[in-house]
């Protein structure tokens, strides 16, 4: 706005840039460093030849398929339920799906071992409780997105439509909701996407194979590779983001839950 | 008439039975499971508020408690200040238009860039050989023998204004947008300078959703784990890593302090997100 002001905002941008590309860079630098003396791609070699990088990983993207699709199984049916026939019922809804805001991965995740570890309840070692959980981490997102696109159309005359023309309830919800939320559930898949694939602490404790962990133990082992690994997280949420913003201009933050 | 709307009821709650099936099997009892472990007494199974008093007392935990608040103070104020700034200079300090998109998906990358990989980017800039730490040696400062160590309360601070800052520039950017130029065209035709703009203008309508935002950034770096898992190894006493290492083996000795601890945690959450809706609301009447 004022003349001096614009000084300023170069400024702020600037270290803004310096404070997001730097730690980039030297993870990349150092990534290229696997051989003395000179520059080479061997750490992601390595990363690739290592075949605990592919199971982790590929178990990370089956979680991340497996969550989305319970996402959607439950909270389509159940947002279009409420706008149709319980509207009465939206705030209760609305604060379970926000619920696990409140409480932080790790105390989640105590609850689930601590619930889940003993008869009769013994399903801990179940991979299906880590889909769970993290169906429950993506909620807040996942049930907005799918609301969101609900509240763009028109759910009753669309209903009617449909019935008038004979159509039971799986075919109006699977033939006439679903292409028209697509790209909300577009959105909060790959926002679901982006947030398990990197997930530590549910996996973690819950003893599953999956990226975030394997990172974690490369660490601690080895030298090069954790960067090569890193680059590829960071390559992996920018390319979830970016099909994000490219789909639909959802919310696209990651509150508490991930980090 | 009676009878159809009776069962047009019971059906209609039927359509909503598998979601709170969901909710109650892998939120509300896991939850409750942590209540209920708060105010038993773990030997006896007797109803007790032994538990909570232990917690009130246990220097430990009240330690790791306070190294969280306070960690999560520090990264709410300097990533909100930070971010606030980086949000008003892209939308409003006359920047090219592009600016204002590419710090966008920047901040939505940046926020969502957590965990692990976080972690072990800044030990690659800022450990004893990470790229910066030489480059400054070279130079001639050592932040190293300076006192400087990436793996303490600074550290780590630095390392989460990474998904800080940019998640406020995220929240804060549609309060930006709701700053009419009208308001600053009648300040200035009215005489005021810019301070007097900011003092008695802009910041007034500003300050619920700097602070709700912040109050979110807060949440947001309280209830973090994985990064300074990775980045400590579990060495710094944050209250997460307390639970995280209470659940690995009962470091605490009692399973009910452990329980106690997990639960307050949920409470201050709660605290921190209902002040964050009720600022939000009051933020929302100046974004009509």
């Amino acid at each position: 706005m004022k003349r001096g002001g614009i000084v300023w905002s170069w400024l702020w941008m600037i270290v803004g840039i310096l404070y997001f590309f730097l730690p980039l860079l030297a993870t990349f630098m150092f990534s290229l460093k696997a051989i003395k003396g000179i520059y080479s791609f061997k750490s992601y070699e390595n990363l690739f030849a290592d075949p605990k990088f592919l199971t982790s990983f590929s178990s990370s993207v089956i979680w991340a398929i497996l969550t989305i699709l319970l996402g959607i199984i439950i909270f389509v049916p159940t947002a279009y339920w409420v706008r149709l026939k319980v509207p009465q019922l939206r705030p209760i809804v609305e604060l379970l799906s926000l619920i696990p805001f409140v409480v932080p991965a790790i105390v989640y995740v105590f609850g689930l071992v601590r619930t889940y570890s003993h008869p009769p309840l013994l399903i801990v070692n179940s991979p299906g409780l880590l889909v769970a959980g993290y169906t429950v981490l993506s909620m807040p997102y996942m049930y907005r997105a799918i609301d969101t696109g609900l509240r763009a159309i028109d759910v009753q005359t669309l209903t009617e439509a449909a019935q008038s023309l004979g159509a039971g309830w799986g075919t109006i919800l699977f033939k006439v909701i679903f292409p028209n939320i697509r790209v909300a559930i577009l959105s909060g898949a790959f926002l679901s996407f982006a947030i398990v694939l990197g997930e530590y602490t549910l996996a973690q404790y819950l003893a599953k194979p999956a990226f975030g962990p394997y990172i974690g133990l490369l660490i601690q082992n080895k030298a090069y590779e954790p960067a090569a690994a890193t680059i590829i997280s960071f390559a992996l949420t920018w390319a979830a983001m970016g099909i994000l913003e490219l789909v639909g201009r959802g919310k696209q933050v990651q509150l508490v839950g991930g980090h | 008439m009676a009878r159809p709307a009776l069962s047009k009821i019971s059906w209609a709650w039927l359509g909503i039975m598998p979601f709170f099936l969901f909710a109650f099997l892998f939120l509300l009892y896991p939850s409750s499971t942590l209540i209920i472990g708060t105010f038993k007494d773990s030997k006896t199974g007797a109803f007790t508020i032994q538990n909570v008093l232990n917690l009130l007392k246990d220097p430990y935990i009240l330690g790791a408690y306070w190294l969280s608040i306070k960690i999560s103070l520090t990264t709410a104020l300097g990533g909100g200040i930070f971010g606030f700034l980086l949000a008003y200079s892209a939308i409003r300090g006359g920047l090219p238009r592009f600016m204002r998109s590419s710090l966008m998906t920047f901040s939505g990358v940046a926020s969502n860039f957590a965990g692990v990989p976080l972690a072990f980017a800044f030990m690659a800039l800022l450990s004893p050989t990470g790229m910066l730490t030489v480059w400054l040696k070279a130079a001639g400062i050592n932040i190293y023998t300076q006192g400087f160590t990436l793996y303490k309360f600074l550290g780590l601070s630095i390392v989460y204004m990474y998904f800080q800052f940019p998640l406020m520039t995220l929240i804060i950017a549609p309060a930006i947008d709701g700053l009419r130029r009208e308001w600053l065209e009648a300040s200035e035709n009215l005489g005021a300078t810019t301070f007097q703009y900011w003092r008695y203008v802009a910041f007034p309508i500003l300050l619920p959703s700097i602070l709700g935002s912040m109050i979110l950034l807060f949440g947001n770096a309280f209830g973090a784990f994985a990064t300074a898992q990775a980045l400590t190894g579990g060495q710094i006493s944050l209250a997460t890593i307390v639970i995280g290492a209470q659940l690995r083996g009962d470091v605490l000795n009692d399973p009910g302090l452990g329980y106690a601890m997990a639960f307050g945690m949920v409470i201050i959450m709660t605290v921190v997100m209902t002040i964050y809706s009720i600022l939000q609301q009051r933020a929302e009447r100046w974004l009509k």
